[in-house]
């Protein structure tokens, strides 16, 4: 059962499991968003968490002072998304059967003072968070280590918690894509996402079935491509950044066959059998076609399709391939993911002499 | 109360003005004049760009990880070539460690995978480790100028700068 679950854990296998998951989740918010469904899972979670850390590995691991914030994170996170749904599923039988969100009953649209009643609120909130930031310093001692030098790293270097998922990612891209490009569309893109959508519903309420794709595509980036990522570049990463699973040891001599090759190399050497040309922009010239095929004819394609066409005339030409290009982006993650695993695909464009590569 | 007050004319103004906005340069300049200072510190720890790293004949076949944690080097003797590797990571600049074991150079941030000659064949890393200038010098001791690079993908290996024939 562990030899199971430690070879499951690779990204390779999870990474699948975790999508059939969150789309279980989202189909079936119905059933999961009731308590029966929170109590049945805490029941089956609890154990195996207790399961999980009796391994005096992964609980090493687990009670890192770093790591501890990543398991409360988990905890919230897994509830409120839980809570989310609850209450969508509530509001989603209401509003079938025609009656307004919980949320628009008068009594809950009735209005307070901002102060006292947010004012104090927030007041507590603040004593809360530094009483229990000073208790945190106090338990948790920060590591001393030794000092800095410029010509050693540790092993594994790790980012600190919160950016784990963008060192995961990392992983599958050049750094300038993963390190600059995708974090600040990312940024920008929550940020624009108030300008971009402008439909009414779903405001103040909870609910899933009236925006369905609102929901869909911010769930997935949230859950899959970040929480995830987290929970593997954390928990699941050792020495030399290779893959462990939860009951392994973290050997520092682990070797992991690993080949990656470029689709330049794909093409000219495996698929047409002549040497790489000299040129390099000849040379790449399959992944320049297909990544600019991705950002300028998807869109236009999609735009032409059915649904496409009705996306534009609710929202508008601009705010149409804004949203499809945010959405192309956040998906070259994954797409990039799966080539990896499947064909050891290192880059599609690499262009190393320009410190271009996608 | 208005007989107490006295207006300042346009004539005062002004020379108020300028005083104030004098001031106010002179602040800024000093401001700008100490930050450009706090740049160039009076110790600097960084690794020397340039020394001496034994004779030849010190090397064996293989990596030598002698002057890797002073300077950032390894100096790898490969095929009759004797070259001075960079030990920083072409993706993102962590530092790789040598394994002997696995003969490769494995980099602890994202996993990237060099060969003994600096090759990159696992992981994210665009392009190969970066060579420095190694030559003789007049005595007869190796000199390494971190100042100078080779890169492979521009074809720069190759240059006499960036090897010892042993
Ligand atoms: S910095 Fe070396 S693999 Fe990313």
């Amino acid at each position: 059962m562990r030899e199971f679950i430690n070879w499951m854990a690779d990204p390779i296998r999870s990474f699948p499991v975790v999508c059939v998951l969150f789309f279980l989740m989202m189909k079936y918010y119905r059933i999961v968003g009731t308590k029966k469904f929170l109590y049945l899972a805490l029941a089956f979670i609890i154990p195996t968490a207790i399961w999980f850390g009796s391994d005096p590995n992964f609980f090493t691991i687990l009670i890192l002072p770093d790591n501890i914030p990543i398991i409360i994170l988990l905890v919230l996170v897994g509830y409120l998304q839980w809570f989310t749904l609850y209450k969508s599923a509530e509001n989603d039988k209401r509003i079938e059967a025609g009656l307004c969100p919980i949320e628009g009953l008068p009594e809950n649209r009735e209005k307070v003072w901002c102060w006292p009643n947010l004012v104090y609120t927030e007041l507590f909130c603040i004593i809360a968070a530094t009483c229990f930031l000073v208790v945190w310093a106090i338990i948790f001692k920060a590591p001393l280590e030794e000092p800095a030098n410029p010509t050693w790293a540790p092993n594994p270097a790790k980012a600190p918690w919160y950016f784990l998922g963008l060192q995961e990612m990392l992983v599958y891209f050049d750094p300038w894509m993963a390190g600059v490009v995708l974090p600040g569309v990312v940024v920008v893109g929550l940020i624009a996402i108030p300008y971009i959508d402008t439909n009414p519903k779903g405001n103040g309420y909870f609910t899933i079935m009236e925006r369905p794709l609102a929901m869909w595509g911010f769930l997935f980036g949230w859950l899959v491509l970040w929480i995830y990522l987290i929970i593997v570049g954390t928990f699941l990463r050792g020495p030399n950044w290779t893959f462990y699973g939860p009951f392994e040891y973290w050997d520092y001599h682990k070797v992991v066959a690993e080949y990656n090759v470029n689709l330049s190399e794909f093409l000219w050497i495996k698929g047409l059998n002549t040497s790489m040309p000299q040129n390099m922009f000849l040379r790449e010239i399959l992944g320049i076609v297909v990544s600019l095929g991705y950002v300028f004819v998807l869109p236009p394609m999609m735009a032409a399709s059915k649904f496409g066409k009705g996306m534009i005339e609710k929202i508008g030409n601009m705010r149409y391939y804004i949203l499809v290009m945010l959405f192309l982006l956040m998906m070259s993650l994954p797409i990039k993911m799966v080539l990896r695993w499947l064909f050891s695909l290192k880059y599609i464009v690499a262009l190393p002499e320009l410190e271009l590569n996608l | 109360m208005s007989a107490t007050r006295k207006h300042l004319n346009r004539r005062e103004f002004f020379s108020y003005l300028t005083v104030a906005w004098v001031a106010f340069g002179a602040a800024c300049a000093g401001m700008a004049s100490l930050a450009f200072r706090f740049s160039y510190p009076n110790v600097n720890f960084e690794p020397e760009m340039e020394f001496l790293a034994g004779t030849p004949d010190m090397y064996e076949e293989g990596v030598d990880e002698r002057y890797k944690n002073g300077f950032g080097v390894w100096m790898v003797k490969q095929e009759g070539k004797l070259f001075a590797l960079s030990n920083i990571c072409t993706h993102l600049g962590c530092i790789p460690n040598w394994l002997p074991a696995e003969l490769k150079f494995k980099c602890p941030c994202h996993g990237s995978g060099y060969y003994t000659s600096g090759i990159n064949f696992e992981g994210p890393a665009p392009r190969p480790l970066e060579r420095y200038k190694i030559n003789l010098t007049a005595e007869g001791k190796i000199k390494v100028d971190k100042t100078k690079l080779y890169r492979y993908e521009k074809g720069q290996w190759d240059n006499p700068n960036a090897f010892l024939s042993v």
